[in-house]
């Protein structure tokens, strides 16, 4: 039994029996993770390119080590230096890599719906690796992996993101993903941060972080945007800090067995405070090493599927 | 020259005129409507249009047309061919060309080029110098050099105050401010904001961005008594708030685009282009208002919005893809199909928004159908079928959501300035 899809543009509606696959899949590489020699020869022989329109560092190295680690021959393509800077358009960009005969690509894109688009223009597997405010399925799956690592299950969990979700790709993927495992989603935010008609996927939104860590097993923190949110969607870092930071002390009188995620990069002080960061409730660096076997467990199913 | 055209029910409301008659024109000029045996008339070309109806010919009076500045996606030609080719004898092209139509010698260089057409074309002045809503441009001297309204369209007027002072200025020439409404620290989205937009994850525009300006333009009106347009309304409160002011005597008109009568933000699902506009396509109570609003007289107007672009501009990203989507070919069978076909709007409603009230905006002469006026119409089959192709489209660019549309209702023939469109050839008569 295989994916259902050829491509991972989302989580939404993608089936239990799916995830379920790349999950376990995912705890197999994660052995592999574990060994001296961490490399297997699953993908020798296909091609991958890894075209990201947007900076990302953790996410990109992320994919190639995955990458890497089975074997996959990879080239890399950011938007600087790139024909894209001398004004080549992203329509001509992708077939030109296409001509060069590649397997897969994973892309990064600002511009919500480019995966999509992708799978129109080419004939390669298409994996999402984040589309403007729209989805990031490998993340969504990680950090499903690393609260099943954790909690033995996702089932019946309470479940709250945390922060922007307006600006955030990782809230819907984790909504979608969350809900189709069985899991009860809420987000947390002030409400400039929490998008029009939240409500209407079913999940809760809290305006009040001690009421949502209080009646969550889990929080999935995410990051501030410093530069862009200061002074337009919140007053400013010090006030979001006070009414929503993760604090020890908060964790403490509202539920100290709460467990607590954070995709990265972390602003210490902000969203989160350096002891909580470094603190016993936190799995924010298992997040990392699993976001390499989830990665790993995506391009083997898709890059060993068969089109049919 | 002369042409008998057989059979045709003539309608104008404007004249209470709803009659079945031949009608015989000699050089460009209604000679006699009558019945016609056309064997007397040994050197008339005959048409049959039987069963077809003439109506005053259709006026669209918001168009791009890209020239100067944007040959490769439209000139005054190719818009003015589409126009013919949609049913329409005249359009108001707006001032976002390059350079913006913001002095005589821009708006006489648009007459020159449009001055042999079947289509009359009359160009809309820019409110401010280049459209920056800095300074007041001449609109005197545009006027007298053709301009029939004004508008920094793609935008709103900057200010208030030049909004303002616009209003007051115009009202020297009796000529209508033609609103873009759009508050831009609300702007620069790439969709309307709803469920849908959380969804999809692209940035939005609220309807209440539109509202809001809609509202400045009434209350300004209203203090001024200047003639305020509201151009390609979408949202329900915009609708709500036109109808109020309407009510309370406000100079106001408003126009609507038949994409923001059919379609709503869930197209915007397929991540195609083509259903990037702005105003963005909104939800069904907005689209439902629109069609209340076109039925009690709130919206006087049906407008495209024709707005050409290239393929290569259309291709982009869905956030960096410019707006907008030719419409001068479907907006008459889309309107029929929609609103006169599922029974929302009369046939003579229909007329009025697509002829009549444009050129009464604009206060451009309504054409007659009589003995000595000048011929000026267009013949509709109305239950003609066909299904849209975009490759045939007569407009340089072929930005269209409607490709492959199935619609009823059909312009077959436009006749105006002693030319005839027909069977997709332009004729002297």
């Amino acid at each position: 039994m295989g994916l259902s899809s050829n491509h991972l543009l989302g989580l939404k509606g993608v089936p239990k029996e799916d995830i379920q696959l790349i999950l376990d899949t995912a705890t197999t590489f994660r052995e592999v993770l574990e060994r001296p020699i961490k490399k297997v020869p699953t993908l020798q022989g296909k091609t991958i390119v890894n075209l990201f329109y947007e900076n990302s560092t953790r996410t990109r190295l992320s994919f190639e080590l995955a990458q890497k680690r089975l074997s996959a021959d990879t080239i890399n393509f950011t938007k600087s230096g790139s024909s894209a800077a001398k004004g080549e358009s992203f329509k001509d960009t992708v077939r030109n890599i296409e001509a060069m005969k590649v397997d897969m690509i994973v892309c990064r894109h600002e511009s919500a719906g480019i995966p999509k688009y992708l799978t129109q223009i080419s004939k390669a597997k298409i994996i999402n690796a984040g589309d403007g405010r729209h989805e990031h399925p490998t993340q969504g799956l990680l950090d499903m992996y690393s609260i099943r690592e954790k909690v033995g299950k996702l089932e019946g969990l309470n479940i709250c993101i945390v922060g922007d979700i307006s600006h955030s790709r990782v809230a819907l993927s984790n909504i979608y993903g969350l809900q189709t495992m069985g899991a009860n989603v809420s987000v947390c935010g002030p409400s400039t941060m929490i998008p029009w008609d939240m409500e209407k996927f079913g999940v809760k939104v809290y305006n009040n972080i001690d009421k949502a860590m209080a009646e969550n097993d889990v929080l999935n923190v995410l990051r501030i945007q410093l530069e862009r949110d200061a002074g337009v969607l919140i007053p400013s870092v010090r006030e979001y800090h006070n009414y929503f930071g993760i604090t020890q002390e908060r964790i403490d009188k509202n539920n100290p067995n709460v467990l607590i995620l954070h995709p990265g990069p972390i602003n210490r002080g902000v969203e989160i405070s350096s002891e909580v960061a470094d603190g016993s409730s936190q799995i924010i660096l298992n997040q990392v090493t699993n976001g390499v076997a989830i990665r790993m467990a995506v391009l083997y199913l898709l890059g060993t599927k068969s089109e049919e | 020259m002369e042409i008998i055209l057989k059979g045709l029910r003539l309608l104008n409301p404007e004249q209470d005129l709803d009659i079945n008659s031949d009608i015989l024109i000699k050089d460009g000029i209604i000679e006699k409507i009558e019945n016609l045996d056309s064997s007397k008339f040994v050197d008339a070309k005959v048409f049959d249009f039987s069963g077809k109806v003439c109506v005053p010919g259709l006026y669209d009076m918001h168009v791009h047309l890209r020239e100067p500045g944007g040959e490769d996606k439209e000139t005054v030609i190719s818009g003015s061919n589409s126009a013919a080719a949609g049913g329409f004898t005249g359009i108001a092209c707006m001032p976002n060309t390059n350079p913006a139509i913001d002095s005589a010698e821009v708006v006489k260089f648009i007459a020159d080029r449009a001055k042999d057409h079947l289509v009359d074309v009359n160009p809309i002045g820019a409110v401010t110098k280049g459209r920056k809503g800095e300074a007041l441009a001449p609109m005197l001297e545009l006027s007298d050099a053709g301009a029939v309204g004004f508008s920094d369209d793609g935008t709103a007027v900057k200010t208030a105050s030049l909004l303002r002072n616009a209003l007051e200025y115009a009202k020297m020439i009796d000529s209508p401010i033609i609103e873009h409404c759009e508050d831009e620290s609300l702007a620069g989205g790439s969709m309307n904001e709803s469920f849908v937009s959380t969804e999809l994850g692209l940035p939005s525009i609220p309807t209440v961005a539109e509202d809001l300006i809609v509202m400045r333009g009434i209350l300004l009106a209203e203090y001024t008594g200047g003639k305020i347009h509201i151009a390609h309304i979408s949202s329900k409160r915009s609708v709500e708030l036109v109808r109020e002011a309407k009510l309370r005597g406000v100079d106001v008109t408003a126009e609507a685009a038949p994409h923001h009568f059919t379609l709503t933000d869930d197209c915007v699902k397929a991540f195609d282009t083509n259903y990037k506009m702005n105003p963005p396509l909104r939800q069904q109570k907005d689209v439902d208002e629109i069609i209340k609003g076109l039925q009690d007289g709130t919206i006087d107007c049906i407008a495209s919005d024709h707005a050409p672009h290239s393929i290569e501009d259309k291709e982009l990203e869905y956030i960096y893809a410019p707006n907008g989507i030719v419409g001068l070919e479907t907006q008459l069978g889309l309107t029929l199909t929609e609103l006169y076909h599922k029974g929302k709007l009369t046939l003579e409603q229909v007329v009025e928004k697509l002829s009549i009230n444009p050129r009464r905006v604009l206060n451009l002469e309504i054409p007659q159908i009589a003995v000595g006026e000048k011929a000026n119409f267009t013949i509709i089959d109305l239950d003609l079928e066909f299904k849209f192709d975009i490759k045939n489209s007569k407009s340089r660019s072929k930005n269209s959501p409607f490709n492959g549309r199935e619609l009823k209702g059909k312009s077959v023939a436009v006749i105006n300035n002693s030319q005839m469109y027909f069977d997709g050839e332009f004729n002297h008569i």
